[in-house]
């Protein structure tokens, strides 16, 4: 049942990214283009969102259970280290370079051209360096860790 | 700027959060897009990855279908530099374990200070990044 709920929910999250013009890069890079003709509708997009969530998951986490699941599955880190500002920092710094984010990259294969079939494959060697470089520290961790959190992923982003 | 760029923007916000919203009601999980490309690449549980990935796709393709605007491709942009940028987004929210929809939609919906310095940094990053490509470099 809950896989069913994420295909309806990936349905309306990838409507409103195409809907919100996140998944044209160049306005993207007009949002972040401050210096030149500043395109600020995206901020709309951050605005609407935030304010659905912040409103809504307030309520969500005093439940005691999802509605399809045991239990929340929430980022276990809060810390504030060096690979959230060093990951963040290369993240935007790739985003600022091509406009692309991750949602967006997905959601075009509804529409794809050249620019994507060069972003996208570069994303996913993006993830698969990360993974062979830290894959030890994963599996040293999820071998400490209780058995069925092995196959966990990491809960965020 | 036309105001239907403002409204649809500030629509398509309330559908990516009503999204995220009824991804964590119903699943107790986080919608972000880079950890769901990361279990659908390295963890065993891949079907509902795969079903929300799709999701995405198919949600984009009905907007398109319903002659919504599609991006079209930049004509003198560098193919390296595309690339190299894809590299540093997938590995930069690997690493920071969020993008735009894990830490910017629902780390700032949960309040959450590692989120907030995480937005911040890669709004701010990428700023700076657009202003020396396109002002420094010239690259449009």
């Amino acid at each position: 049942m809950a896989n069913i709920f994420a295909l309806i929910t990936g349905l309306i999250f990838g409507f409103g990214l195409a809907l919100s013009g996140m998944t044209h890069p160049e306005k993207v890079l007009g949002f972040l283009d401050v210096a030149g003709q500043w395109d600020t509708s995206l901020l709309f997009v951050l605005c609407g969102a935030v304010g659905v969530t912040v409103v809504s998951f307030r309520f969500i986490t005093k439940l005691k259970a999802p509605v399809f699941a045991p239990i929340f599955r929430l980022p276990e880190s809060n810390a504030i280290d060096k690979p959230l500002l060093i990951g963040s920092a290369l993240f935007g710094t790739g985003w600022g370079i091509s406009g692309y984010c991750p949602g967006p990259a997905v959601a075009l294969l509804a529409s794809p051209n050249w620019e994507l079939w060069v972003f996208l494959p570069a994303m996913l060697l993006g993830y698969v360096l990360h993974w062979y470089l830290f894959k030890p520290q994963a599996q040293k961790s999820a071998a400490a860790a209780p058995e069925n959190t092995k196959a966990e992923p990491p809960t965020c982003g | 700027m036309a105001l239907s760029n403002i409204a649809n923007a500030l629509l398509g916000g309330v559908l990516i959060g009503g999204a995220a919203t009824l991804f964590f009601w119903l699943t107790g999980r986080i919608a972000g897009i880079s950890g769901v490309i990361a279990s659908l690449l390295f963890f065993k549980e891949r079907l509902w990855p795969a079903l929300f990935l799709s999701g995405i796709v198919a949600g984009a393709a009905i907007f398109y279908a319903l002659g919504g605007s599609a991006p079209v491709p930049r004509g003198s942009f560098p193919l390296w530099l595309l690339a190299f940028s894809g590299v540093l987004v997938g590995f930069g929210t690997a690493l920071a374990r969020g993008c735009t929809s894990g830490h910017g939609v629902c780390g700032l919906g949960r309040l959450s200070l590692r989120s907030l310095v995480a937005t911040l940094t890669f709004l701010s990053v990428g700023l700076l990044a657009t202003f020396v490509v396109r002002h420094i470099f010239g690259v449009v």
